[in-house]
């Protein structure tokens, strides 16, 4: 019997834990999720929750124990160091875990305070930072609000434009729209990474008056001036500001020694395996892969390596690999959404905001809880 | 080209999103002042995107060279 270990309770490690029970029996492998926590949450629910969506507590938040199958184990604990060479990991509580395979899905943590003067800003990078955003929004009745991004790489690169674009709404909704102005800080040179996205992204705030500003990343923030500062040497005044925080590897990735340039692991682009460590698999926002750190990526990731290691334990010699691919929703408000679905070898096409997408987002939101985490699409 | 020591490389091929320019902008973050990093992207708006970046910023664009099938961008980090 071989000893599965999942490091990593969130969308990619309970994935890949719940293919792999639904392929192996009991006695082919006994597998083990270690989650740090016993809830599992919704992070693409914050954007709503920041924006005064009145959401059931259940579409948020649900038990890490209901969502696997019933032959994982779970361990709510801390891990506190990997061993790739002894092949082992070192639980805070439990002591040492030994494995067969092990799949490191510890995911990012964010780092605000590398940003000097992060103490001025919000987020939506938490449940208790998108209330306290939900809470300011609310007293806000007129003024500058800024969006951008205090370092990369950062969970859902669609995210701040797709804030914008929802601010524009809700203040549409308040009627106090023609008392704020909102300001995009983008990056990069256009609103998205790829032209043609940013092609369609740029029309869109255009139409709504949200002024952007390419080139603008963010190095440091002046909490009484009211001020934010470019690395590329330039400043913008706010009277609130929505600031992406940095992100980091999990600190059991940099503390084992196995993390580089902000704690990102290595891995091979299609195999998802550390260095040369067959039975070592890397998935989510854990790599450093040039994918977006996204649940999408993690779920196409964790299916890709649950079928990887089913074909190892019963001697099968085609293996898959994963194609880079990644979808995305991203609501422009006034229920209207695009779609973008690519790998390493297609690129996105111009997307079309529409209504259709729109409730493709809502079901993603419903599907994630039953046929998404379970592993079946 | 032989003659320049690149300290890091950064692979982005077949990255849209986040996309070459992008984990530029990480590796620049994480790189010391004098520091070479190599980016090779497949992204056709690289070559637009990745040299005015650089210019604004105020680093240097030390090379850029099309390779089999994808480009190469050398760039330093010069402050």
């Amino acid at each position: 019997m071989k000893k599965i270990l999942v490091v990593g309770g969130g969308t990619g490690g309970t994935i890949v834990a719940n293919v792999l029970a639904r392929k192996l029996s009991r006695k082919e492998a006994e597998i083990t999720v270690v989650s740090e926590s016993p809830k599992h949450i919704y992070q693409p629910a914050f954007i709503y929750t920041a924006l005064g969506y009145n959401l059931h507590e259940r579409d948020i938040v649900r038990g890490e124990e209901e969502l696997l199958d019933k032959n994982v184990k779970l361990i709510i604990d801390n891990a506190l160091r990997i061993d790739v060479e002894d092949r082992y990991v070192v639980l805070e509580r439990t002591g040492k875990l030994d494995y067969d395979y092990m799949v490191i899905a510890t995911g990012s943590r964010i780092v605000p305070e590398e940003v000097p003067g992060y103490q001025a800003t919000y987020h939506f990078y938490g449940l208790e930072e998108a209330n306290r955003l939900s809470k300011a929004l609310e007293e806000f009745s007129g003024g500058v609000i800024a969006v951008g991004i205090g370092g990369i790489p950062y969970k859902c690169p669609p995210a701040p434009a797709e804030f914008c674009c929802l601010l524009d709404y809700y203040f549409t909704r308040k009627k106090i729209r023609d008392k704020v102005e909102i300001h995009y800080l983008s990056p990069l040179p256009r609103t998205f990474p790829h032209e043609a996205v940013a092609e369609a992204i740029t029309e869109m705030m255009e139409k709504k008056d949200i002024h952007w500003h390419p080139m603008f990343n963010i190095e440091s923030v002046d909490p009484e001036k009211r001020i934010v500062y470019s690395l590329e040497g330039e400043s913008l005044r706010f009277d609130l500001l929505v600031m992406v925080p940095p992100h980091r590897g999990a600190k059991v990735v940099e503390e084992s020694g196995l993390g580089v340039d902000g704690g990102w692991i290595p891995v091979d682009k299609h195999a998802l395996q550390y260095k040369d460590y067959s039975e070592v698999y890397v998935i989510g926002d854990a790599t450093n892969l040039p994918v977006s750190k996204s649940g999408a990526a993690a779920h196409f990731e964790a299916k890709v390596v649950g079928d990887r290691i089913y074909a190892d334990i019963t001697g099968k010699k085609s293996k898959p690999v994963y194609d880079g691919r990644v979808l995305c929703f991203c609501d422009a408000g006034f229920r209207k959404a695009i779609y973008m679905d690519f790998n390493y070898e297609k690129p996105p096409r111009k997307p079309r905001f529409s209504y259709l997408w729109y409730l493709g987002k809502q079901a993603v939101n419903k599907l994630y809880w039953s046929l998404i985490l379970k592993g079946i699409v | 080209m032989s003659e320049i020591k690149v300290n890091k490389v950064v692979d982005a091929r077949g990255s849209h999103c986040p996309g070459p320019l992008m984990e530029l902008i990480k590796a620049i973050r994480n790189a010391g002042v004098g520091e070479v990093i190599a980016v090779y992207s497949t992204d056709s708006g690289s070559k637009t995107d990745i040299p005015r970046w650089v210019e604004k910023a105020g680093h240097q664009l030390i090379g850029v060279y099309e390779r089999n099938g994808y480009t190469e961008f050398i760039v330093k980090k010069v402050k």
